[in-house]
């Protein structure tokens, strides 16, 4: 489609002048540093012994200390597998999770803007009542699939005999609200049901267990961020295109998520850094085979108190490749992509 | 087309106005095809945690031979929290009320009051409305009275004002800062492009290790500071032992760590913004003060709304900055809610730590449904 290429990005009609550029720097270079110097201290801590690190700040490698490499030399020889393999779990995890979530995440954060959806208190109430008869069922001894099998069968008999007769009901921003409230529970209290449920799955130490769980609970995050983003496309292209016979799904493919890049790679980026990154969750639902490096990490406060050294090492090869895909995908958020969309 | 609009399906009835009045030949299931897999992943992976901790939190689990025992204990949980042995840890001790604890509060009175009555006015005005509004001014009236008897007087705060203190600021300085720095990377500068990478990075480091990397840092004998901590004579004196030295730590390793999560939400919603209402302007006349308040600023409210709403939500969660940092001390100084659910949960409390939870979850979902109603709503329809 020519009207998404990406060529005129036009510098903008602002012109900056020579004292808001000095301001701007001074403010950019003054954030960096306060960004870039705590990463300077993993750095230089990764290549101390645990002598230098505990006998008083040194700040210069080669001055101060002499840096040597023997907890790179311990974390990725020593250790060996046992840093491997969490870092073939967390890539694996992470990016499968975060493709899954972000591609059901838009779908439904595109439906929440375009379309309208109407779901009556009657469904809801029918719902809720299939939920109660399944908790009541295995509270009583049931096991698990009767009594989901008698909720269910509760649910579509009231929805097709009382919830019909009821008109009112929520909309898509109560919809939305929804979803987003599943983020308010704290992990502390959710853990342990997960466990069971995996457990019941028989899916717990696999990556499976893991890819679920993270899709679920980043799946809100995704639908808000979204929402916003797609809110901002002009709907002009949409009807346009529906006008010339697109069905609704080639709209979506083809108009909306190529004009809404920026905001899908910004959510993107940061559900996987999420997901790359989550601890409680992956404490729980996994122990040798399918273990995540932030697990990894954690263990280095060992009965000695914390191996900084070894803590560094692992931090640093955590993020590196989360900043090279930042790096790689980065460009993309960028200006000028809507350029021309309207016009054309 | 009139078989469309009525519908139904699974009681979900699908309108589509905007697609028929584009006069769209429409697939009659999209509607439902686009949002079913999103809910189906989130019903099935939240009812049962919920109802699941919801029975745990009326319960009290004990270790017997053989395995576990649950026990039905009603409220009990809840009534430890509220006025039992736990309720000091819980909402903390409050002291006698301070001239300035007085003016904070009667101030709030009035703020609530006249907000009340300027709603009272206003032409769109209804019953549930009002009812709404006085429940969230009951709810914000306790709270703030919690806040200034516990933390503006001799008394100290429990975990639930920590954690709002946690959340409010950490919140409003984030939100500052990613903005501001959003709007300075936005510029056409050289380099602009390694600031924004930068400027990202803190939040990709795991939150155990942004902990721990905080601890190093903020060490009073061993870490970078440590010639300022001798300039100022704190060597000895660190500043664990100051709650609120301690608190200030800890906050500002959140907002070290998530202040780029606002920055790049609102740097991307502003580079989607149509160039042409900016240039517009700027050929009419508008300086950059008028152009970001006229112009940039209204049209990145939603997702200035939506993220705040997120990092509220998250933001409330906050566990591992206090836990590896303080250890929640001294004393009980920096323990944020979820940590105080981690704490009792260890001592294998499991009743107790899910009635926590659970507490945070009524406060939550009361700041958020209040935030949602009164401003997001209204921000939304302005856009």
């Amino acid at each position: 489609m020519a009207i998404l290429s990406r060529g005129q990005r036009s510098v903008s009609a602002t012109t900056i002048s020579f004292p808001t550029m000095v301001v701007s720097y001074v403010a950019l270079f003054a954030w960096a540093f306060v960004v870039l110097f705590p990463l300077y201290w993993l750095a230089i801590t990764s290549l101390k012994t645990p002598l230098d690190v505990n006998s008083g700040p040194f700040y210069v490698p080669f001055r101060d200390f002499q840096p040597n490499l023997d907890s790179w030399h311990y974390i990725f020889v020593d250790l060996g597998e046992d840093t491997f393999r969490p870092y073939l779990n967390t890539v694996v995890v992470g990016l499968t999770s975060t493709t899954i979530t972000v591609f059901i995440g838009s779908m439904a954060a595109y439906a929440l803007v375009r379309m309208r959806y109407r779901v009556s208190f009657g469904a809801i109430a029918s719902f809720i009542s299939g939920v109660a008869i399944a908790a009541v069922a295995v509270v009583f001894g049931a096991p698990w699939p009767v009594g989901v099998a008698a909720g269910f069968a509760v649910f579509l008999l009231l929805l097709n005999t009382i919830a019909k007769r009821v008109k009112p009901g929520v909309g898509n921003d109560d919809i939305a609200f929804w979803m987003i409230s599943q983020r308010m529970l704290p992990p502390v209290a959710v853990v342990i049901p997960i466990y069971i449920f995996f457990q019941q799955l028989q899916l717990l130490d696999t990556w499976g267990a893991l890819i679920i769980a993270y899709v679920a609970s980043h799946l809100p995050i995704v639908v808000w961020l979204m929402r916003d983003y797609f809110q901002s496309v002009p709907i002009e292209l949409e009807e346009s295109a529906a006008i010339d016979g697109a069905s609704p799904y080639r709209i979506f493919r083809s108009i909306v998520l190529p004009l809404a890049v920026p905001g899908l790679v910004a959510t993107f980026l940061f559900v996987l850094v999420f997901a790359w990154n989550e601890y409680l969750i992956a404490l729980f639902l996994t122990s040798a085979n399918a273990q995540t490096l932030p697990l990894t990490v954690a263990a280095q406060n060992a009965t000695r108190g914390p191996q900084w050294w070894y803590m560094s090492v692992l931090i640093l090869i955590m993020i590196g490749p989360v900043i090279a895909m930042a790096i790689a995908l980065e460009r993309f958020i960028a200006r000028g992509l809507l350029v021309g969309a309207v016009k054309g | 087309m009139s078989g469309y609009a009525s519908a139904r399906e699974r009681g979900f009835r699908i309108a589509a106005s905007r697609w028929r009045s584009a006069g769209a030949r429409l697939d009659r299931f999209a509607g439902a095809v686009f949002i079913l897999p999103a809910v189906i992943v989130i019903l099935a992976f939240s009812i049962f945690p919920l109802l699941a901790s919801l029975y745990v939190s009326l319960a009290r689990l004990s270790f017997s031979e053989g395995g576990v025992q649950l026990k039905f204990v009603g409220f009990d949980n809840y009534a430890k929290l509220l006025v039992g042995i736990d309720h000091v840890h819980f909402l903390g001790l409050a002291g006698p009320l301070t001239p300035i604890g007085v003016a904070v509060l009667l101030a709030g009175a009035a703020l609530i009051a006249f907000w009340l009555y300027r709603y009272s006015r206003d032409h769109a005005r209804s019953v549930g409305g009002f009812a709404g509004r006085i429940v969230v001014a009951l709810g914000a009236g306790t709270l703030l009275w919690l806040v200034v008897t516990t933390v503006m007087s001799s008394g100290r705060p429990g975990t639930l004002v920590v954690t709002i203190v946690y959340v409010g600021v950490d919140v409003t300085v984030q939100y500052l800062l990613g903005l501001g720095l959003a709007l300075l990377v936005v510029q056409h500068l050289p380099g602009r492009r390694f600031f924004r990478v930068v400027f990202l990075l803190p939040m990709m480091i795991t939150p155990v290790g942004v902990a721990y990397l905080f601890r190093m840092l903020t060490d009073t004998s061993k870490g970078p500071l440590y010639p300022l901590w001798v300039r100022f004579g704190l060597t000895d004196v660190s500043w664990v032992t100051n709650p609120w030295g301690a608190r200030v730590a800890v906050m500002i390793g959140d907002v070290w760590q998530w202040t780029p999560f606002i920055f790049i939400v609102l740097l991307a919603a502003i580079e989607t913004l149509p160039h042409e209402l900016v240039e517009a302007a700027v050929v009419d006349g508008a300086n950059r003060w008028q152009v970001f308040w006229r112009i940039t600023f209204p049209l990145i409210l939603p997702a200035s709304s939506t993220v705040v709403l997120i990092r509220l939500i998250e933001g409330f969660k906050i566990v591992d900055l206090p836990n590896v940092l303080t250890n929640g001390g001294p004393g009980t100084a920096t323990e944020s809610l979820t940590l105080h659910a981690y704490t009792i949960w260890r001592a294998l409390d499991i009743g107790g730590s899910a009635a926590v939870a659970y507490m945070l979850l009524i406060v939550v979902t009361f700041v958020g449904v209040s935030y949602v109603n009164l401003f997001r709503r209204r921000v939304t329809a302005m856009a």
